[in-house]
């Protein structure tokens, strides 16, 4: 337990309720009605239409955000939930100037999306991914992206996406490591 | 597509949350929100009071006991997933797991709320026939313990009572040589299976199987064990031939249910199909552990 808990709390129907959260580093407190979800937060109050809202209920995956570092379904989360923790969205992938950020920019290389409808909630899936597990296989790459539908590509250039990203990213270790092991892996 | 309203409660004690379960008509419990918010994104399940226990963090455990590993009702899928104690004390849980929805579904929905959600697809509630896990059901006026068999009474329906949280659910310990196995055919890797086993199978000291349980899922309105399978593996030999005999006696005893995903007689094969191959999976999985 901690050592302050949270205090009891009671919110009537139509009643609304403060919330705290630090979306992509920056700090929001807002106001909104117990019974909106993160997705309508981050789309209708916060401008932040990067992440899509398909089905509402779970299974498309469009609305996939990382809160707390870990993925999750912003449209199956009340707002009043996520409460002090710190939020990713697909506009957090961006580097700092605005700018394609390196997972963005392997997809935009490989022509990983059509619509790119889906896309926030495959990046958003693919960035956790490779945090736990730099070098996935094909395999485990479809297993983890088998929650993400998309109705455009197929698939397949979703799933070379991930590898260009994955072969860049190493490349990139490489480089920074000095060149002895690509005489080794020659 | 929106929610309905509801009032919203925020206990900061178990103590709270269980005065407003016994307070309120129609309270239910928030946990992960994976299968109620849906609902309610649907207006299939309007309830007048949610009860959100996400603060509860000391719902959030696992632990192993002398007899069994015990999980608490805010442990979450993915915590579990990734528990050494689950994958070497509960391996069928373990096995199960990976199963669940989506990674992102898994960092939500918690144990106990696929339990106490008790859908007749869903590969927990299988599990804990196949286990003989015991539910621990909490409520102002005390707790009480509820046994697998007793616990899941029909579609969506469990033992608990309204005013009841389920606190927590205990597997007891895995045995040695002992094998789990999870296997489902479904249409999508992550989707509610369309038929599904949670398979366990135990050797004797002679080598030959000391005991079996074969529970199937997605077939009817609850999980169901086949004893007559599990019989008929007794005192055998593990292989071939005894996996596929059981399967035969699954296809001919499962009476499972068609829907326009798939015909009872469909489903009857391929539980018969699962069951030979998941005991295969099983046995195989003994030399992992021993
Ligand atoms: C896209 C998608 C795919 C999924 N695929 C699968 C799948 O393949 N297999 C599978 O098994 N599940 C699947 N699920 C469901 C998932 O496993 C849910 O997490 C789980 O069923 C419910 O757990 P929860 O913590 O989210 O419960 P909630 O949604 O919070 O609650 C579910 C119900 O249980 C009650 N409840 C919850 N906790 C308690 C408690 N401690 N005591 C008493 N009552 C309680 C609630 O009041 C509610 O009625 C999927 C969900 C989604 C959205
Ligand atoms: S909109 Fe959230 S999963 Fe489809
Ligand atoms: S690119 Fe159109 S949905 Fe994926």
């Amino acid at each position: 337990m901690t050592d302050t808990p949270t205090p009891a709390l009671r919110v009537d129907p139509g009643g609304r309720i403060g919330v705290s959260m630090t979306v992509n580093g920056t700090a929001i407190s807002t106001d909104v009605e117990v019974r909106r979800t993160l997705a309508d937060v981050l789309r209708d109050d916060l401008d932040l239409t990067g992440t899509h809202v398909g089905c509402e209920h779970g299974v498309c995956g469009a609305c996939t955000v990382a809160v707390d570092g870990q993925p999750v379904r912003a449209c199956l989360l009340l707002a009043v939930q996520v409460d002090g923790t710190e939020i990713t969205t697909i506009e957090g992938l961006a580097n700092p100037d605005g700018s394609l950020g390196p997972l963005q920019q392997a997809f935009h290389d490989a022509h990983g999306f059509q619509c790119a409808f889906c896309a926030p909630g495959v990046l958003i899936t693919t960035a956790s991914l490779l945090e736990t597990n730099p070098t996935p296989t094909r395999d485990e790459i479809k297993a983890e992206l088998s929650g993400n539908l998309c109705r455009c590509t197929g698939y397949h250039s979703i799933i070379e996406s991930v590898e260009t990203a994955v072969r860049l990213t190493a490349a990139g270790a490489k480089s920074t490591d000095g060149g002895d092991e690509e005489a080794s892996n020659a | 597509m929106k929610m309905p309203t509801f009032t919203y409660h925020r206990p900061a004690t178990v103590a709270e949350a269980l005065a407003v379960l016994a307070s309120e008509d129609d309270a239910k419990i928030l946990a992960g929100g994976q299968s109620l918010i849906p609902l309610m994104a649907m207006r299939i399940g309007q309830p007048e009071h949610l009860v959100d226990i996400g603060r509860l963090d000391e719902l959030d455990y696992i632990e192993r006991r002398d007899d069994h590993i015990a999980v608490g009702a805010l442990t979450r899928h993915a915590a579990a997933e990734d528990s050494a104690l689950v994958q070497t004390g509960a391996p069928l849980l373990a096995a199960a797991l990976g199963h669940v929805g989506h990674r992102a579904i898994r960092t939500r929905g918690t144990v106990c709320g696929s339990l106490a959600h008790a859908d007749p697809a869903a590969e927990l509630p299988a599990v804990a026939l196949a286990t003989g896990a015991t539910f621990i059901a909490r409520s102002t006026a005390g707790e009480r313990e509820i046994p697998a068999a007793d616990f899941f009474q029909g579609y969506l329906d469990t033992a608990l009572e309204p005013n009841e949280m389920l606190a927590e659910v205990r597997f007891p310990l895995w045995p040695d040589r002992a094998g789990a196995a999870v296997v489902e055919l479904s249409r999508r890797h992550g989707d509610y299976a369309l038929v599904g086993l949670a398979a366990a199978i135990d050797l004797d000291d002679a080598g030959t199987i000391g005991g079996a349980a074969l529970a199937f899922f997605g077939v009817g309105s609850l999980a169901v064990r086949i004893a007559e399978a599990e019989e008929s593996l007794l005192d055998k030999t593990p292989g071939a031939e005894a996996f596929a005999a059981a399967g035969r006696i699954v296809t001919e005893t499962i009476d499972a249910v068609g829907d326009n995903h798939g015909s009872a007689a469909y489903r009857n094969h391929i539980a018969g199909v699962l069951t030979t191959r998941g005991l295969a999976e099983a046995f195989d999985s003994i030399g992992d552990r021993v």
